[in-house]
């Protein structure tokens, strides 16, 4: 399930008629050309490599430490020292940002998670039970899709409190129902199935037939559409961290960054510009590569 | 026909009432106890008869089955309770907040229902392709802007450096540009994402090439053959997302400090205000099911072919 699985009809048409043996290099030259035709998937790639390093090890991208400031530099403007300026207390924005990363983005991969393990085993059992269960189990799907998904994690949220894993965990949840529909049609599509039946014939109990034999070909779509949740999720969670339902203030958090500079709209502009531009283009880019996969799945039906 | 109003509206209460159910389980069950929240928790210094009187009020200390059935009866009478930290009605609350949130949402709708739409229109009619793509990637970059940033550097520009627009506040039509620009950035470039699909899907059926045989222009077979077709998902994604902007408006309120349905909202969640939350989670239902059920009755009118029987198949 690579990008680059799959190179257009015509490439490998070219690597073909090159000669059997020539086949690697044909493929490198279709990947390189997949690529450079499509500009916008490698800045997406670009971007996602920079956000996930600065995740990973943000200390290679900005040394400094987010939570200390220098007061006699308080409220610069964007400069080659502080690429996006600094803050009241002379912080700088950009290696908050950076510091910020991993909070944010583990927020936003846990509830991508929370949502596949619920809804996905709600639209697994629904949908390989039937009758009954798959009834009651729709119902409630239908329930949650009926309440906005920002109003169901806000709720979740005035039961649970605050802090960054609730709000995951809250987002997870609102998101759930999309999965458990996936999950069930794609389950109804493989339960028919040669294999399954004879499985289910030869004796192999209904539990080992759901988890061997129909989970994973089921799974596939599901798994596009974590993906495609993803960059929904960076949105959901940050927006619910600019309200203030996230970490405690001294906590870089994208959303809660861009919330903290609100009072200096006025007079800095880069406080809450960059915090901003930064989720923008990180969601664009999620967005952008799940497209991709999503594509190329369709291609490879 | 009757038989399939009848089983839609029994669809409907039961969305409201699974609503219902489904709010109170999250909020009541759960942790958090409208006696802390209301009398400060630990560190507080009420008396026991103080104690006794809130529990009174909001119902608790009965049995669980008992508090849910009192609930479920006064909101079926449009009773919610009263808010546990101002201590008003809850619909009161409500209903004071909504006028000002249906006006932005209102606003942000039409605004978005234009211009979605009209790039949507702009993109499958152009014949030049680098123009088409252009048009067609502006709704993925609006769909990953975050709303409060948006809000954020409207207000940036447009109030403070060109000093064109109010900033904050509910101060007459001047003051609901900013914010109904902002909320409906996403839900146009969703709409536009939408009805550019459809508008291509319409364009390959075969009664447009029978149209155009029969010489008709290519506005006329855009706008009268297309569209008419098309318009149909369109129409279930404006309904859908009606109800998804009262509560964007979370969002968009708190950024532009406008007084309505949003703030009540975010305020009730940040001081825990169990009954607040739950009549605006109900009230969401209600509209997500209005709706839906308008939108039902509405297709066969606006699409001969789709009658009721079919709807009522689907």
């Amino acid at each position: 399930m690579t990008v680059l699985a799959t190179p257009p009809a015509h490439a490998t048409a070219d690597a073909a008629s090159s000669g059997g043996t020539a086949r690697p290099p044909g493929r490198v030259r279709a990947a390189v050309r997949f690529t450079v035709r499509r500009p916008g998937l490698l800045l997406s790639v670009l971007v996602a490599a920079l956000v996930l390093l600065a995740a990973v090890a943000p200390a290679v991208l900005a040394g400094g430490d987010p939570l200390t400031g220098v007061p006699a530099e308080k409220l610069q403007g964007p400069s080659a020292d502080h690429l996006f300026g600094t803050d009241q207390l002379g912080r700088d924005v950009f290696t908050r940002v950076v510091h910020g990363t991993s909070l944010s983005l583990r927020a936003s991969a846990l509830a991508v998670l929370v949502a596949l393990a619920a809804g996905g085993s709600l639209g697994l059992v629904a949908g390989f039970a039937g009758g009954f269960v798959d009834d009651a189990v729709m119902r409630l799907v239908d329930v949650l899709q009926a309440i906005p998904r920002l109003l169901l994690s806000l709720a979740v949220i005035t039961a649970l409190g605050f802090g960054t894993t609730k709000i995951a965990l809250a987002v997870g949840v609102a998101a759930a129902a999309v999965f458990a529909r996936v999950m069930r049609a794609e389950v109804l599509r493989v339960r028919g199935a040669g294999y399954v039946e004879a499985a289910r014939a030869s004796g192999v109990r209904p539990g080992a037939v759901l988890l061997r034999h129909v989970l994973p070909n089921a799974w596939g779509p599901v798994l596009v559409i974590a993906a495609l949740e993803f960059g929904v999720s960076i949105l959901a969670v940050s927006s619910l961290s600019f309200l203030g339902f996230g970490a405690a203030p001294p906590t870089p958090e994208w959303g809660a960054l861009v919330a903290d500079g609100r009072n200096f709209v006025a007079t800095a502009w880069w406080l809450t510009t960059f915090p901003g531009l930064v989720v923008a283009a990180t969601v664009l880019a999620a967005n952008r590569i799940s497209r991709a996969l999503d594509t190329e799945r369709g291609d490879d039906r | 026909m009757a038989r399939y109003l009848l089983r839609r509206l029994l669809q409907a209460l039961f969305v409201l009432w699974a609503a219902f159910t489904l709010s109170y389980a999250i909020l009541f069950v759960l942790p958090g106890d409208p006696v802390d929240i209301k009398l400060g928790g630990i560190e507080s210094t009420a008396t026991p008869a103080e104690i006794a009187a809130v529990r009174d009020k909001y119902g608790i200390g009965e049995p669980l089955p008992v508090q849910y059935a009192k609930a479920l009866r006064n909101a079926v009478q449009g009773d919610f309770g009263h808010s546990v930290q101002s201590g008003a009605d809850v619909r009161t609350t409500i209903t004071d907040a909504l006028p000002e949130t249906l006006k932005l949402t209102g606003f942000a709708l039409l605004l978005a229902v234009v211009f979605g739409g009209g790039i949507a229109l702009l993109a499958t009619y152009a014949r030049n392709r680098a123009i088409r793509r252009l048009l067609l990637s502006i709704p993925a970059v609006g769909i990953s802007m975050p709303a409060f940033w948006v809000g954020l550097v409207l207000i940036q520009v447009v109030s403070f450096q060109w000093r064109a627009l109010p900033a904050l506040g509910n101060d007459g039509f001047d003051s609901l540009v900013l914010p109904g620009i902002t909320m409906a950035l996403p839900a146009g470039a969703f709409i536009a994402q939408v009805l550019a699909k459809s508008m291509t899907t319409a364009l390959a059926a075969p009664y447009v090439d029978t149209a155009r045989a029969k010489g008709a222009g290519r506005a006329r077979i855009h706008l009268r053959h297309a569209l008419r077709n098309a318009s149909l998902p369109t129409l279930t994604v404006v309904g859908v997302l009606a109800g998804n902007l009262l509560t964007e408006s979370v969002v968009v309120e708190t950024v532009f400090s406008r007084a309505g349905l949003g703030r009540v909202t975010a305020f009730a969640v940040d001081r825990q205000d169990i009954p607040v939350v739950q009549g605006v989670v109900v009230l969401s239902a209600l509209v997500f099911v209005v709706v839906s059920l308008a939108l039902d009755l509405l297709y066969p009118v606006l699409d001969p072919r789709v009658t009721t029987a079919r709807a009522a198949a689907a």
